[in-house]
């Protein structure tokens, strides 16, 4: 319990360190491209641009403003007010739009998991058989073609010539499950794909001649003694599972018109929407970091071998 | 005791020879002569070769790759020329087409070569003209300018984008072959009346440039710092490692974006050409700069068991320093992991810059790459009037090449695989 609670302080450390790193390249980063946030927008008389730099800070020398944004966030947890989309402050907008994305991630994964490991289970149980060959194929057909093709084809697919789905939209369980199968999908081909390799591996160890050889069912030996060890890769792979399916959200909202945080972004880094392109990353971040963290955790629970360190 | 001393060996006596004893050890000494010792990688390839799926991949990648390189070659239509009035979603046909054939042109005749001619005729004539004037300074200014304008005014600029020397000559040698035939359209065509399959031939070469040269990238840094990081071991080992960890906590593609944004930028990118940097290539090095990560790793874990072995330690006696050791001892003997990582790494690197170029954030037009024909494929998808060649294709081109190097990548896991030794 100890250790856990160490690894936890430690990794929280980490985490900051990440985070203010990624906080100061960024920022690094926006403010080095030339121009500014007005400056695309035609004939704002001086004055005018001059009330919104201050109104935005942005006529303050470039260190105080990355002081004064950071004191900010730290003291307050306030990410600022967007520059682009009137009276919306950045956390307004991600309160708005995180509950649609969060909902989208993690219907996507939970889709992923399943399908990924029922497949490769069973293609490993029938090794080298059409069944094996055909699971695979698809498997590979997952990871081979880009996630906004096989959105649009689902949509031609699913929404016109079978109406079984409404095409975009957000607030009811039909809406969503086509956006998630589409972003489960290379997913679920990748742990497809482990899971097999996994079962393969442990499918010839000695433990599980054992329990065939005691006369367990065939079924109790594949879910207890098989499963949990070919596991290990996948979970492994949730890490940079989580972090592809954070990416592949900002084209899926785009696509079917999603209201999610992952749609502000690309509009608010190509407008330098300083504030609410900031807000994305930081908080895409820490997600990722508690995702990490979360599979380290349940990897050490799952083999006990494996140390937190 | 001064009796008869045992014979040396190698000074027997012919008489011995006969004995059966001898004989059988000559037969053995005979045999072993044959029998080659088996390196890992004859040992790898010959499983590999017995790997259907894999050697077809591996040929079909050959081809693909040869069939990129000389493109220019290939008797295709111009992949940038549009039609904006009689060729608009055409579907696949047979019918011929003639290169630089569209009235728009104004092409002499209607076709390339009369026009090349032409044009080569009046180059030359001004060329004569200009050298013809007797102030000595004068002459080079103008013969400079003219110079640089008969690049511009080239024929060929008007059917395919910015090529470069080696491309260009390519695409003369092309001329000289075929002429004006081309393929008809075999693929369609899209939305601005342009040959679909010359765009798929031009594209995949954009694509797997990127590809290859982002993985690469990805291979330099993550090699060198997976093997220092493995090699130096203790506090070294574990700095560079956490800072690893930490990167991987970076959703990159945000990263990326503020990157692209950044690069951009009009006066950001004139700066660049000023020191001749296109915006590709520091295209190619970002992408290579985010997926060497899993490379490190990987590259480091090897070099951790391979540290202790005896011939790092004859190395270390003789004196070799240590960044010998690491580039000459120690990474050659990662390379199995390393390729096959390799042939994983190049398919998710082309699937990056497709899905960039979707989110127009990736190469530009005029040039075209594999995602951004999916990207104008997936825009004319619609339930009015189904242009399906339009994304079939470029799709299918994407995902055969995907395909291709996960079987190989696989093929050569298995193949490379240590503990499958001299076995099936």
């Amino acid at each position: 319990m100890t250790d856990l609670f160490s690894y936890l302080i430690r990794r929280l450390g980490w985490m900051l360190l990440t985070v203010w790193a990624v906080y100061t390249f960024s920022f690094i980063l926006m403010r080095s491209v030339p121009g500014n946030p007005f400056s695309s927008e035609r004939n704002v008389p001086p004055a005018i641009e001059r009330q919104l730099r201050a109104r935005f800070n942005l006529d303050a020398p470039p260190l105080q403003q990355y002081t004064d944004y950071l004191v900010g966030i730290v003291t307050r947890g306030d990410l600022g007010v967007s520059i682009k989309l009137e009276d919306y402050t950045v956390n307004e907008v991600l309160a708005e739009g995180f509950p649609v994305s969060a909902s989208l991630a993690i219907l996507a994964l939970v889709f992923a998991i399943t399908l990924g490991v029922t497949a490769g289970v069973v293609s490993a149980v029938y090794r080298g058989t059409a069944g094996d060959l055909a699971l695979m194929g698809t498997a590979v057909l997952g990871i081979a073609i880009p996630n906004f093709v096989l959105a649009s084809l689902a949509i031609l697919l699913f929404v016109f010539w079978i109406p079984l789905f409404p095409a975009a939209g957000w607030g009811t369980l039909r809406q969503v499950i086509l956006p998630a199968l589409c972003l489960g999908a290379p997913v679920a081909a990748y742990i497809a794909r482990l899971t097999r390799a996994g079962m393969l591996e442990v499918l010839g160890r000695e433990h599980v001649r054992t329990a065939f050889a005691k006369g367990l069912p065939k079924r109790t030996v594949i879910l207890k003694h098989v499963l949990p060890g070919a596991l290990l890769p996948v979970v492994s792979y949730l890490g940079p599972a989580t972090a592809s399916v954070l990416t592949g959200s900002l084209v899926l909202e785009k696509i079917f018109a999603l209201p999610g945080i992952g749609s502000h972004f690309i509009y608010a880094a190509t407008q330098r929407d300083y504030t609410l392109a900031m807000g994305m990353v930081l908080t895409y971040t820490v997600l990722l970091f508690v995702m990490n963290s979360l599979v380290d955790i349940s990897y050490a629970v799952i083999d006990p071998r494996v140390k937190l360190q | 005791m001064s009796g008869v001393s045992p014979q040396p060996d190698g000074q027997t006596s012919p008489a011995h020879q006969a004995t059966p004893d001898q004989a059988a050890l000559e037969k053995i000494l005979r045999e072993s002569r044959e029998i080659r010792g088996v390196s890992l990688w004859q040992d790898a390839w010959r499983r590999l070769r017995r790997n259907r799926s894999a050697m077809c991949s591996l040929i079909f990648l050959i081809v693909l790759m040869l069939a990129a390189i000389f493109t220019p070659l290939l008797p295709l239509q111009s992949p940038i020329d549009k039609d904006l009035n009689n060729r608009r979603f055409l579907a696949p046909n047979l019918q011929p087409v003639v290169l630089g054939g569209r009235a728009g042109l104004k092409f002499e005749d209607g076709r390339l070569t009369s026009q090349l001619a032409k044009y080569t005729s009046d180059a030359a004539e001004q060329r004569a003209e200009i050298l013809a004037i007797a102030d000595a300074g004068e002459r080079d200014k103008q013969l400079a300018e003219f110079d640089a304008r008969t690049r511009i005014e080239h024929p060929f600029q008007q059917l395919w984008n910015n090529l470069g020397p080696v491309a260009f000559t390519m695409c003369r040698i092309r001329v000289a072959i075929f002429g004006d035939w081309t393929i008809p359209s075999l693929f369609g065509t899209d939305k601005l009346g342009r040959d679909l399959l010359a765009r798929v031939f031009w594209g995949s070469r954009v694509s797997l440039v990127v590809g290859i040269v982002a993985t690469i990238v990805s291979l330099v840094i993550g090699v060198s710092y997976g093997a220092i990081a493995g090699y130096f071991g203790g506090l070294t080992d574990a700095i560079m490692m956490r800072i690893v960890d930490m990167l991987y906590s970076i959703p990159f593609i945000f990263v990326v974006i503020f990157l692209v944004t950044f690069l951009s930028e009009d006066s950001v990118k004139a700066i660049l050409e000023n020191y001749g940097i296109h915006q590709i290539t520091i295209f190619y090095i970002i992408i290579g700069a985010i997926y060497w990560l899993t490379m490190a790793r990987v590259v480091r874990g090897q070099v951790l068991s391979l540290r202790t072995e005896q011939f790092i330690e004859a190395a270390r006696t003789i004196g070799a320093s240590p960044m010998r050791i690491v580039f000459r001892h120690i990474v050659p003997n990662t390379l199995g992991v390393v390729i096959v990582y390799l042939t994983l790494t190049i398919p998710s690197v082309m699937l990056f810059e497709a899905f960039l170029s979707f989110l127009g954030l990736g190469v530009a037009p005029p040039d075209v790459s594999l995602g951004l024909l999916l990207n104008d494929g997936v825009e004319a998808l619609s339930i009015i009037k189904l242009f399906w060649w339009v994304v079939v294709f470029p799709g299918a081109a994407l995902a055969m090449t995907l395909f291709a190097l996960n079987f190989l990548g696989d093929g050569l896991r298995d193949a490379l695989d240590p503990k499958m030794k001299n076995r099936s």
